[in-house]
């Protein structure tokens, strides 16, 4: 009795998908989406949230697939399950080097005309679109630039011990083991292998500067990765392991966050994300944290985007373009950035609504674009394939926690880079 | 006529499709996994054969030797331990004792836990800034140091720490049911022959429930060789990746850095150490249950 009481509700529930995903109702003009992210949480929801309301103003249907947990990795599970069966969603959260991964596997959906249309080359970072493209054509659309390499400080705990942002590694690690000898920890750091990893990348921008960053960590180049700047590298990296407290272990980066503003810890090199932090509790940009680049020229990004799937389901095609165009659309890249606390992908968007620290991000953007020295962040999966990217991260990590010399670090991590390519 | 024909087939029937179904499931997965990892898969399973490339790859990242290594020190104090925290534990509940019901519950009640709520409970209380360390420094004791959880080298012993809290009470309880099985009359001939307790359990009880420690080996066995949950939980593989076990290794593999025959090379290496464990087992139990 209860079985067959629930077999018919599952009937019924099948019958009522098959409905919906069926285009029933896809006479609307926007067509229909099915939208694969894993952005379920505070400010991220809140920003999906704003793409679905402005597509479904459009006309448009929008199906929600939320899918939380593992940073992504439950998502990238279910995506290759429904890939296999053949139903793959009409558009995903999925960035980075990911994109051509799948574009490989003949899966992907090029949203070519869109772009042409709306001239995206012309107000996009040329790093940036070279990401969003397979063969030269747009299959992607970028919602946002985070910055990684950003260093929050508190300005009370600096003003403790006389010292002010650093510049150059060097008084970095002075105003440290001032601040360590004035019983503040001078790094809020988390021991989480991305984290590591995104410490890493800042040193290596820092101390090779940004072709050096380019050769090492985006064409993984042999020679670069074991040679005598990447050394310098990891002896940075050790001098910075000694800068975080004992706890540091496992962490999740909010908690570091959380360090800098209660004035238990000096500093935290972390992206632009850890900004939603502090102004959530209140602090000022300027006055209760400082935002400023560390040591060290460039800026390193991390764009997410949402990638299109080949969907023939009826209405999909539509849905795709509208939603393409809605993603890149001035008023759209606003009110996301606004709540997820990032940057417009578009560099024509008004920043007059932003804080201090998005403002800095924005002019840096252009004129790292113009010298050059945007690079893709290897640690948030920006720059190489998440095989070569997780040997990377091994190498950093056990470094970080062991006492590994940097010349074997730097043979390991040759020897890792080969090994997964 | 008929009645002989549905009793002899009946039973085969109703067991036929859930054999069908393990068959698919289970050995067609093996089949599965095992052929995926002879391919060179990536994002997406690939069935071109590769030979032994993943093989040769996962034999060298340094990363599956430290799993091997923690997997070697997890199961060998894992189920040490646990047997000998559970046969002292049992052997003190024999003693005919009051309110035996209640205490055997109270350890057996870890085991009500899953691997997920006892890594995260014993985190907090190994955490130096949160638990014990923390709580002895309250107490005056500020010399007190116990970072065993975030210290690379020591971190694997928290996770067997963790896992013999929670196991050693089940093991109790099947060496308690193994004790209470032993007929009195050879324990009051042992007594009057003289045997002094310690004498009487090491040289007959224990000889005599020799069974219950094969069913107890092999219990902590499988849960030490799958232990997934309670490295997550309770360290999620670090600091770095010193506490990884070959089942984390192959989920981080599979599933973060979309390197699916290299995760499936891993997953047939476990495999092949639970038949090398089971297999010699199954045969002897077997053999005697023939003889």
């Amino acid at each position: 009795m209860k079985t067959s009481k629930v077999f018919g509700r599952l009937l019924f529930s099948v019958a009522l998908v098959g409905f919906v995903a069926g285009g029933g109702p896809s006479a609307f003009a926007g067509g229909t989406v099915e939208v694969l992210h894993w952005w379920t949480s505070g400010g991220e929801a809140k920003a999906v949230g704003e793409l679905k309301k402005t597509f479904e103003a459009q006309g448009g249907t929008w199906i929600d697939s939320p899918i939380a947990g593992g940073g992504g990795d439950a998502a990238m599970t279910a995506l290759r399950a429904r890939v296999i069966a053949g139903n793959a969603p009409s558009a995903v959260q999925l960035k980075g080097p990911g994109i051509q991964e799948w574009a490989k596997l003949g899966v992907i959906e090029s949203i070519d005309d869109v772009a042409t249309k709306e001239k995206w080359d012309a107000v996009l970072p040329p790093v940036v679109a070279a990401v969003m493209k397979y063969q030269g054509k747009y299959v992607a659309a970028p919602v946002n630039i985070h910055r990684v390499n950003w260093m929050w400080a508190n300005p009370a705990v600096l003003a403790k011990v006389g010292a002010k942002a650093p510049t150059t590694w060097a008084e970095f690690n002075e105003t440290a083991d001032k601040l360590k000898a004035a019983g503040i920890t001078p790094l809020a750091h988390g021991g989480q292998p991305w984290q590591d990893a995104t410490i890493f990348e800042v040193v290596v921008l820092g101390v090779g500067g940004a072709d050096f960053y380019k050769k090492a960590l985006v064409d993984m180049d042999q020679a670069a990765l074991s040679g005598p700047t990447m050394v310098a590298s990891f002896d940075q990296l050790r001098k910075l392991r000694g800068y975080v407290d004992k706890g540091f272990p496992g962490r999740d980066w909010n908690l570091s966050t959380a360090m800098v503003m209660n004035g238990q810890a000096g500093f935290q090199i972390m992206g632009d994300w850890a900004k939603g932090e502090f102004l959530a509790a209140g602090k000022k940009p300027g006055v209760d944290f400082l935002c400023v680049p560390p040591p060290g020229s460039g800026f390193l990004m991390n764009a997410d985007s949402f990638t299109f799937f080949k969907d023939p389901k009826p209405g999909r095609a539509e849905g795709q373009k509208v939603l393409a165009s809605e993603i890149m659309s001035p008023a759209f890249q606003r009110t996301f950035n606004l709540a997820k606390g990032s940057i417009p992908a578009r560099i024509d968007v008004k920043l007059d609504d932003f804080d201090d620290c998005a403002k800095r991000s924005a002019a840096d953007l252009a004129a790292a674009t113009k010298a050059g020295s945007l690079l893709p962040s290897l640690a948030h999966e920006m720059a190489v394939p998440r095989t070569v990217r997780g040997e990377v991260l091994d190498v950093v990590t056990n470094f970080f926690n062991s006492d590994m010399s940097s010349k074997d670090a730097a043979a390991a991590l040759a020897a890792a880079v080969k090994r997964a390519q | 006529m008929l009645a002989r024909v549905v009793e002899k087939w009946l039973p085969r029937i109703v067991v036929m499709p859930l054999f069908a179904v393990s068959l698919f499931f289970v050995y067609g997965f093996i089949a599965w996994t095992t052929w995926i990892s002879f391919t060179r898969s990536v994002v997406m399973p690939d069935y071109g054969f590769d030979g032994l490339a993943q093989y040769e790859r996962l034999w060298s990242t340094p990363r599956w030797y430290v799993a091997l290594g923690n997997l070697a020190v997890f199961s060998i104090l894992f189920i040490g331990l646990c047997i000998v925290v559970g046969i002292l534990l049992a052997i003190l509940l024999d003693q005919r004792i009051r309110i035996e019901g209640a205490i055997r519950t109270v350890y057996l009640y870890p085991m009500a836990l899953s691997f997920i709520v006892t890594g995260t409970a014993w985190k907090w209380i190994l955490n130096p800034g949160l638990g014990l360390e923390h709580l002895a420094h309250q107490w005056g004791w500020t010399d007190f140091h116990f970072g065993w959880l975030v210290d690379p080298q020591m971190a694997i012993y928290t996770v067997v720490i963790a896992g013999v809290w929670q196991s050693s009470g089940y093991v109790m309880a099947l060496f308690l049911a193994g004790l209470r099985s032993v007929d009195d009359e050879v324990l009051r001939a042992a007594a009057i022959d003289g045997a002094g307790p310690i004498r009487t359990y090491t040289s007959i009880v224990l000889p005599m429930i020799r069974p219950v420690f094969f069913s107890a080996i092999i219990v902590l066995a499988h849960l030490a060789i799958k232990s997934y949950d309670l490295v997550v939980a309770l360290t999620g593989g670090g600091p770095g990746y010193a506490t990884d076990v070959p089942a984390t290794f192959m989920y981080s593999f599979a599933f973060q850095r979309s390197e699916l025959g290299t995760a499936a090379a891993s997953a047939v290496m476990m495999l092949v150490t639970i038949l090398a464990i089971i297999v010699p087992y199954l045969y002897s139990e077997l053999r005697e249950a023939g003889r």
